[in-house]
């Protein structure tokens, strides 16, 4: 048992109340023992902007930083980024920096860990933090010493005086243990890029090593004492947005058998089992019947898009420049298009888990949200609780890569603990958490492009059919967008129209286009939907990037030659020019496919994003081999470049986009949800089966580094880059366009097929 | 419930439990062991996976009944911090994770790999773990952590 739950919810805010103190300038007044113990002067937090720079860092005696980030780790490094950006501002070495993550009594609120922000917003706010602690330092140092501040030296977490070593003292001398009582300074002086020794380096994540040797908790290791076990029974209707279905009955009989049995729960229509062990839990709620009144809540799989397409929806306007009708009527040659991309899910290897314990009006929980604050408002509203009573401590869980079960299961456990008046712990099963894990939306994009006689696209019309992207629980009032919480209110999960419009904008310089976005309404998603790595932009540059493609392909062009025609912001043209010179891009129009030696084809194709039309640059290129018999694609290699300003750590933004490519291959090739009229029917990895090791092809990345640039976010760019250059790979080698998703052997042999019909009727 | 010896990490213990119950559940509840994870309860994806008299074996599949009387080594077997199984130490070294929850199986399916085939080649290492799932895209780091540790044992 290595958690403690009584220090890890040793309460900063709570300690604040209890003093009452304000204190202008600097207190160097002592601390009790428990806060020189948490090295956490009470600060106010929970404002996003807090300005208290205490609510951000403290500085321990033994000359430590200890950071509060309400950014958490997801898997993606950002936990050693963060530090290596708090370490270079105080000059202290990594391992002189700790971070506490995602805690709604100790750190600030810095909104979601979500869209590639983390290192983008959290860690300029944390660098101004360490910048103004610095500063603080420097002032400090220099009246004990009683010389300028100029006169000083900081490093390696020590300040001295210039030219005399006798006169020195480290931070935590200085300041340990108390109190910085000051605002973040906006202008804190900031090191100059050229100086960094620390950011900007390839150094090893600090978790890996006791992650290697089995001494890592994940959310899925914590336990409290006398904690009890418990599982869900859910509806029909898997996944559905709207659960229709109200509970009738529940014959327990046969579960009460099952030793180690404690208790069903029922609220509403959630439906929960507890027990003493987590067999004895799993074996209860396999053995509870529970009878339902629904009805087949679905439309047919085969009719998904109709539906789409046909659904209740607000039309926006994204961009409207020139005038597209007229230049599309003038055009020398004009083309339209429909691309689709189906419903797809989470593939985190670990189930979602979480332990609750709601007891005497208070709560506990520990989950991976990626919003301890958001979900904490939802939690009390689900629990009847003031939200100052719930306490939502964050803990890592397996990849999530955006909203996946992880805040639903934190209401499953919080609502049985409550029920039983003991700590919970629920881990959920493989299948809740493919039916049940809200899902990256199925989408449908229409397009029209027109050429002038020169070759250049005189129009553009991008339209999408999207619902949001973002149904996560906000704020107080939310408890709907929690799973219990949508059984116990029957009310469906709500959301701000978010994320499906991304990337929908072309990023070239087309003299009239058109973009409208139709907001279909949550209710009629079909699946509930939500936040799944790059959210819209995976599906729009799909569709943007491949019928940039096909009117390259129309006016006889190069498709490199053909981008750079319409494009200038010179870093987008920078990372095109540096993807196509890596991969060897020889510059060519579109030949007719010729079967290689190897009786295959072969073929590559380009795509460029900048992410969210003003963040990270990528340009990607993928060679692809397509097997004519099945249809079957393998890709061989993909190269990318990649710029997103200052880069904190080269290997682990390696890292990151290694994984953006081989998660965007694994969804282009082969994800897609499948459903019936009851609910999800992809409830395991057999039925919805993700990449594996013997399709990996090789991977090589350029870096294209701008230290004076602001960093960007860079854990989802690159997803949304694949799908295009795979799409647009197996066009140049087949002279098949597969507009619908994934692009399964079966589409690309369906379309081979249907092509080799129209050419012998032509011919 | 019954009372069984399981022989695990070179230790004996004695556990009570529901036979028919899973050997990962023990590993993890009774053993409170954190290197095999729970991924799926079904075998396909490869986070629970222990060595089971020097084979690789998905412990959510295994009744506990099953592996009394057998040698059982998990992650934490392997090695420690301070002295890390070759695999482990190549897997750090090659920064060979993301979330890192699929780690577990990878190093525990190399080990068994390793000892039937010391000096795998990509292609070989690629079928090895065919079945083991991994969400973040990690593989390549994997691959190249597995050939590290086959070099350092060679």
């Amino acid at each position: 048992m290595n958690a403690c739950p009584q220090s890890l919810s040793f309460s900063r805010r709570r300690f604040l109340k209890g003093t009452g103190v304000l204190v202008v300038g600097f207190s160097l007044a002592p601390l009790t023992a428990e806060m020189l113990h948490a090295a956490a002067p009470p600060v106010d937090l929970g404002m996003a902007t807090t300005g208290n720079l205490d609510a951000w860092l403290a500085i321990t005696r033994d000359n430590t930083a200890t950071v509060y980030s309400g950014k958490v780790e997801l898997g993606t490094g950002v936990k050693t980024a963060l530090s290596q950006i708090v370490a270079e501002e105080l000059g202290l070495p990594l391992a002189g920096v700790e971070i506490i993550q995602g805690d709604t009594e100790r750190t600030p609120n810095q909104g979601y860990t979500a869209g590639s922000k983390t290192i983008q917003f959290g860690g300029v706010q944390l660098r101004k933090a360490a910048a103004t602690a610095h500063q603080a330092l420097l002032e400090l140092a220099a009246k004990h010493f009683s010389v300028p501040s100029s006169q000083l030296v900081s490093e390696s977490g020590v300040i001295r005086v210039k030219d005399d070593s006798s006169r020195q003292m480290t931070f935590g001398e200085l300041i340990g243990g108390r109190r910085f009582s000051r605002t973040v300074d906006a202008h804190a002086p900031l090191k100059n890029p050229d100086d960094y020794q620390v950011v900007g380096k390839p150094l090893p994540r600090v978790d890996i090593p006791e992650i290697a040797v089995g001494k890592f908790m994940y959310v899925q290791d914590f336990r409290v004492p006398g904690m009890l076990h418990g599982r869900v029974v859910r509806p029909p209707n898997t996944g559905a947005v709207e659960i229709n279905a109200t509970l009738e009955s529940i014959d327990d009989s046969a579960a009460r058998d099952i030793a180690g049995f404690v208790q069903v729960v029922r609220k509403g229509n959630f439906v929960g089992v507890v027990a003493q062990t987590e067999w004895a839990a799993n074996e209860a709620a396999q053995k509870l019947v529970v009878k339902w009144n629904s009805k087949p809540g679905l439309p047919d799989q085969s009719k998904l898009y109709d539906v789409l397409a046909n659904a209740p929806a607000d039309e926006k306007v994204l961009t409207n420049q020139g005038d597209f009708e007229a230049a599309f009527t003038r055009a020398a040659k004009s083309l339209t298009a429909e691309y689709r991309w189906p419903f797809q899910t989470h593939t985190s290897v670990g189930p979602s888990c979480a332990v609750a314990d709601v007891r005497n009006g208070r709560a506990t929980v520990w989950t991976a949200s990626q919003g301890v604050y958001q979900l904490q408002g939802a939690l009390a509203e689900l629990l009847g609780l003031e939200p100052d009573h719930v306490h939502v401590v964050f803990v890592e869980g397996s990849g999530c890569y955006g909203h996946n079960g992880a805040d639903d299961v934190a209401g499953d456990a919080a609502l049985l603990s409550q029920a039983v008046g003991k700590p919970v712990r629920v881990q959920w099963t493989r299948a809740d958490e493919h039916g049940w894990n809200p899902k990256g939306p199925a989408m449908m994009m229409r397009l029209k492009g027109g050429l002038d006689e020169k070759g250049q696209v005189a129009a553009w019309e991008y339209l999408v059919w999207t619902p949001t992207h973002v149904t996560r629980p906000g704020a107080i009032g939310q408890a709907h967008n929690l799973l219990a919480g949508q059984l116990v209110n029957r009310i469906t999960p709500k959301g701000p129209m978010l994320g499906g419009d991304r990337n929908a904008t072309t990023p070239y310089r087309f003299p009239n286009q058109r973009c409208v976005t139709y907001w279909i309404h949550t209710d009629n998603s079909i699946l509930r939907p939500s936040a799944l790595r790059g959210l819209g932009s995976f599906a729009n540059v799909f569709a943007n990037e491949s019928f940039v493609d096909e009117l390259a392909a129309a006016a006889g062009q190069d498709a490199v030659q053909f981008r750079l025609a319409h494009l200038a912001d010179p870093r987008g043209v920078a990372v095109i020019n540096a993807a196509a010179k890596q991969a060897g891009w020889e510059r060519r129009a579109r030949s007719a496919p010729k079967l290689t030696a190897d009786g295959v084809y072969a073929g590559r194709g380009i795509s460029y994003l900048r992410y969210e039309n003003l963040n990270t640059y990528v340009a990607a290129i993928a060679e692809v081999v397509v097997e004519p018999k099945t249809g079957a694609v393998r890709v061989t290699r993909v190269v990318v470049a990649h710029d997103c300003g200052l880069v904190i750590n080269p290997d682990g933004l390696r890292n990151q986009i290694e994984g953006a490519v081989i998660q965007g291959i694994s969804r282009t090739l082969k994800e897609e949800l499948t459903f019936n009229n009851t609910g999800i029917t992809s409830l395991d990895w057999a039925t919805y089966p993700i990449i594996t090791f013997p399709e990996i092809p090789e991977v090589e990345i350029v870096l294209l580094d701008h230290p004076h640039e602001p960093a960007l976010g860079a854990g989802e760019p690159t997803i949304a880059a694949v799908a295009a250059a795979l799409g647009n790979a197996v066009f140049d080698a087949t002279g098949a366009r597969v507009r619908t998703g994934p692009l399964t052997s079966q589409r690309v042999k369906g379309v081979l097929t249907a092509n080799a019909g129209a050419m012998s009727k032509s011919g | 419930m019954t009372r069984l010896n399981l022989k695990v990490n070179g230790k004996s213990h004695s556990v009570t439990a529901d036979p028919q119950s899973m050997l990962l559940y023990v590993l993890r509840n009774d053993l409170a062991l954190r290197g095999p994870r729970f991924g799926c309860g079904l075998g396909q994806c490869g986070a629970c996976t222990v060595l089971i008299d020097g084979a690789q074996a998905r412990s959510c599949v295994v009744p506990v009944s099953s592996a009394v009387g057998r040698s059982i080594v998990t992650l934490e077997g392997l090695g420690t911090l301070d002295h890390p199984h070759p695999l482990q130490k190549a897997f750090i070294q090659e920064q060979a994770a993301q979330c890192g929850y699929c780690m577990n199986g990878m190093i525990m399916t190399a080990a068994a790999l390793l000892k039937r085939s010391p000096n795998p080649s990509d292609e070989r290492i690629k079928q090895a773990l065919a079945s083991n799932l991994c969400g973040c895209g990690t593989h390549l780091r994997i691959v190249r952590a597995i050939k590290r540790a086959a070099r350092e044992i060679a």
